[in-house]
């Protein structure tokens, strides 16, 4: 029987400039599962309904673009839009990425992304593209790409925006700020740090907890791969990346890019790619930061 | 005429569209767009080519391993240590490669084609103890039934009983293909976006607990496409048997082969691999690579003419928007001046016709069950037989490789980044037939050639006229309910589309040129 005290939480998920790695890593949720999070009570007494996921949905063509307007307007202000991928905003910014079309004529990502955050209760800007621009936006960012911070500065938007970068983010950042704002409402602004990433999962600096720091602190470095030892000379950029990874590894705990021996990559960074690229040279001495201060006095 | 505008083809990886311009209730023309640009190959350049690998694979979130095995490929050759690779970087390559390819296939068939076949709300109706039935009841009974519908309403054929052991394992292929992530992060350290490929060999060492931990990951995965997987496959195909008929396609297949036996031959289209390199047509002969036929059109591309084919080393790409004639970004590649399909039917089919017996034996067994020839093979329901049988196929050679791994020896060679080199990685995707090419100046990029197997099965007609794979395999289908077209999705779906693969590079998408009308 329907549960009257059921509440729910609707979400339309808007794939922009993806590659869709950042929903195929949310479906690597391990506890929940992706099926809970889609069908049961994530948190009991609610649910969350997915009302627009490309990858996902069931239906196709305009009666899922309908299905879209429709949520907007009879959801308004009660929806989280999550972004995944960047916004592509050179020219005529339909040439470079549109989704779906209105009385025939095909809407731009950037159109489409600006109306939907506008009436959402919150956007959640999944993996870096998404929060920051990331590959889409590599030099020399073909597309115009950017983040949605940035759409909204220059669109003047103020819905509440949490940034959960990562290529991909890992998908207990994503689970575990939607079970945030089920059981608690949106996080305080105290809660994000400057990025707007939750500090619960951007805290602290992969260096800071990674399992190969007392070689780092012992001076053993590995000299080429599958060597034991810190990665620093084969280009980590463990000492500048915010991140939980170290304790809360990937894949069911399986794994994580340091443990199978090759260098973080600093994909959670604002400045991913570019500023962390290349990924396989050691940082240069300006570019290490205090190990392990505090991320306002880097 | 009439026209069936489908604008966004939902689960496949990216943004696609599709025309279809009907007569008498009958595809007589079709017409594929991706929505969307990146250009990460115009990203790539005057980068460390090392990086190639982290980069290619953010063309693709759902078949990055491929992209980073074509990469590392593409890089070993170029940097001279294609026949240098210790053993263990040859097997652990493999056995990456090998779980990507399972979980991939698991999603494509249950997350991205079962809901065209399988009717979640039947469920509604269930009255016993499963409890994944159950809580999908309770579900259903909420009244919100987002992201299941609204869909295409109309041709649902299971059975109560089926469709509802069809939904129950819709929901055990979420776990499953998770799963085969986790197996594959063993090695390659996390997924999606491995780091563990990466030229030279890999940078994860095998251990006894890695490769037992891998191996009962392995063997539940074996379990479930042997018992689970494979008879949904047939299942379907009874209940829609006429999709042996529909989306027959071009009738040319291509082949890169993967998973490499030995790697002292350096010419990727002779190395040894599980899976063949070659060409068949209907006829079922073996053809041998040769990618020096390889050529890609842009006649009706929008891109400034030049005349005739080009190979991808010496690819041209110069915009041209509004071009006359032109109506995709997605260029024609062209196999010895032919249309050519690529995927897992191609590559099963062309080991099939190298006479590999394992292939032959998988193949004929579910040909002797229809009481059909091998042309059925070229269909819609072919390419999803043929994409189950090769998972077992890869499924049931892993164990093997597991047990050749040598814990405590290399697994990766040193190698010296060259002034100036030119590179070739060939693999066959979990889509099918992926290259890519590398030019080095000054020990950077000076330009990076992909060409993915969804150029090959989404392009446009080439300057002969001829339609793309896609096009061909809608062209002549009959549409029983246009506003319900089950069978250009479906037909669609069984190619198992990459958009952001085959728009990799393509140039922005054009203005809507007016020529066609909405209906």
């Amino acid at each position: 029987m329907a549960n009257a005290k059921n509440s729910e939480i609707p979400v339309v998920w808007l794939q922009c400039a993806t590659c869709t790695g950042c929903s195929v890593s949310v479906l690597n949720s391990v506890s929940p599962t992706i099926k809970n999070v889609l069908i049961d009570e994530v948190i009991p007494g609610k649910h969350v309904n997915l009302r627009f996921h490309a990858t996902v949905m069931a239906g196709a063509g305009n009666i899922v673009i309908e299905e879209l307007k429709e949520t907007a307007r009879r959801k308004k202000g009660n929806y989280i839009l999550v972004v995944e991928g960047a916004i592509p905003t050179k020219g005529n910014a339909a040439d470079y990425g549109s989704i779906g079309e209105d009385d025939g004529r095909e809407i731009s990502m950037l159109d489409r992304v600006a109306s939907l955050a506008s009436d959402a209760l919150a956007v959640v800007a999944l993996g870096t593209c998404a929060a920051f621009g990331g590959i889409a936006a590599g030099e020399p960012n073909p597309a115009g790409c950017i983040g949605v911070g940035e759409l909204f500065r220059r669109n003047n938007i103020s819905t509440p925006l949490i940034n959960i970068p990562g290529c991909p983010p890992h998908p207990d950042w994503f689970v575990g700020t939607l079970a945030r704002v089920l059981l608690l409402g949106l996080p305080k602004p105290d809660e994000l740090d400057e990025h707007k990433r939750p500090r619960a999962f951007y805290g602290q600096l992969i260096h800071e907890n990674c399992p190969r720091r007392a070689y780092f602190e012992e001076g053993k470095f590995a000299k080429k791969f599958g060597d034991p030892g810190c990665l620093n000379e084969l280009g980590c950029k463990g000492p500048v990346t915010y991140a939980d990874c170290p304790l809360r590894l990937w894949n069911g705990g399986v794994n994580w890019c340091i443990g199978s021996g090759s260098p973080c990559i600093g994909c959670v960074e604002p400045g991913f790619p570019d500023l962390l690229a290349p990924f396989y040279e050691k940082l240069t001495e300006d570019a290490l930061p205090n190990i392990g201060s505090s991320r306002e006095e880097v | 005429m009439a026209k069936i505008i489908i604008d966004p083809v939902t689960r496949i990886e990216g943004h696609l569209k599709i025309e279809a311009v009907t007569e008498n209730g009958e595809i007589k023309e079709a017409r594929s767009t991706g929505t969307l640009f990146r250009g990460i190959e115009l990203i790539l350049q005057g980068r460390d080519p090392r990086d190639a690998q982290r980069y290619v694979q953010r063309i693709c979130g759902v078949c990055p391993t491929s992209h980073s095995m074509a990469a590392t490929l593409n890089l070993d050759s170029a940097f001279g240590i294609a026949d240098k690779i210790p053993g263990n970087g040859r097997l652990l390559r493999n056995l990456i490669l090998g779980a990507a390819h399972i979980a991939d296939h698991i999603l494509h068939f249950y997350h991205l084609c079962a809901l065209d076949y399988v009717d979640i709300t039947k469920v509604a109706s269930y009255q016993g103890n499963d409890s994944t039935l159950n809580s999908i009841k309770t579900f259903i009974e909420r009244g919100e039934l987002g992201p299941f519908v609204p869909r295409y309403e109309g041709d649902y054929r299971l059975s109560d009983e089926a469709n509802r052991q069809a939904v129950a394992h819709y929901v055990e292929a979420f776990h499953m293909r998770r799963k085969g992530q986790e197996m594959l992060s063993i090695f390659g350290g996390k997924m999606p976006h491995n780091c563990a490929i990466m030229p030279g060999g890999v940078t994860e060492v095998p251990t006894v607990d890695k490769i037992t931990a891998f191996l009962w990951r392995l063997n539940e995965l074996r379990d479930f496409i042997d018992n689970i997987y494979i008879p949904d496959v047939l299942m379907v195909a009874e209940a829609y048997s006429d999709y042996f008929e529909i989306g027959k396609g071009c009738g040319n297949l291509l082949s890169y082969g993967s998973f490499d036996l030995d790697i002292k031959e350096k010419d990727l289209t002779k190395r040894q691999r599980i899976l063949k390199q070659g060409t068949v047509s209907t006829d079922l002969k073996l053809g041998e690579l040769d990618t020096s036929k390889i050529a890609e059109y842009v006649k009706h591309s929008w891109y400034a003419d030049y005349g005739n084919g080009r190979h991808p080393a010496e690819g041209e790409t110069n915009p041209k928007p509004g071009k006359a004639g032109a109506y995709s970004w997605i260029k024609s590649p062209r196999y010895d001046g032919k249309v050519y399909e690529v995927g897992p039917l191609a590559r099963m089919a062309v080991t099939y016709a190298s006479g590999a017996p394992e292939v032959k034996d998988l193949i004929d067994s579910v040909l002797s069950r229809f009481k059909a020839p091998p042309s059925v093979l070229f269909s819609t329901l072919g390419r999803h037989a043929a994409r189950a049988l090769y998972t077992k196929l890869v499924a049931d050679t892993m164990p093997e490789w597991l047990l050749q791994l040598k814990p405590g020896e290399p697994v990766c060679v040193d190698y010296e980044i060259p002034e100036e080199a030119t590179g070739m990685g060939l693999v066959d995707a979990a889509r099918g037939a992926l290259g890519h090419w590398i030019e080095i100046k000054d020990k950077k990029i000076a330009n990076y050639q992909c060409v993915v197997p969804s150029t090959w099965n989404l392009c446009p007609r080439d300057d002969q006229g001829q339609p793309g794979p896609v096009e061909q395999a809608l062209t002549g289908t009959k549409i029983k309910d246009e506003t319900n077209p089950f069978e250009i999705v479906r037909i669609i779906r069984s190619f198992d589309p990459c958009l952001a693969c085959a728009v990799h590079l393509i140039t922005p998408k054009g203005k809507d040129m007016g020529r066609f009308q909405v209906c």
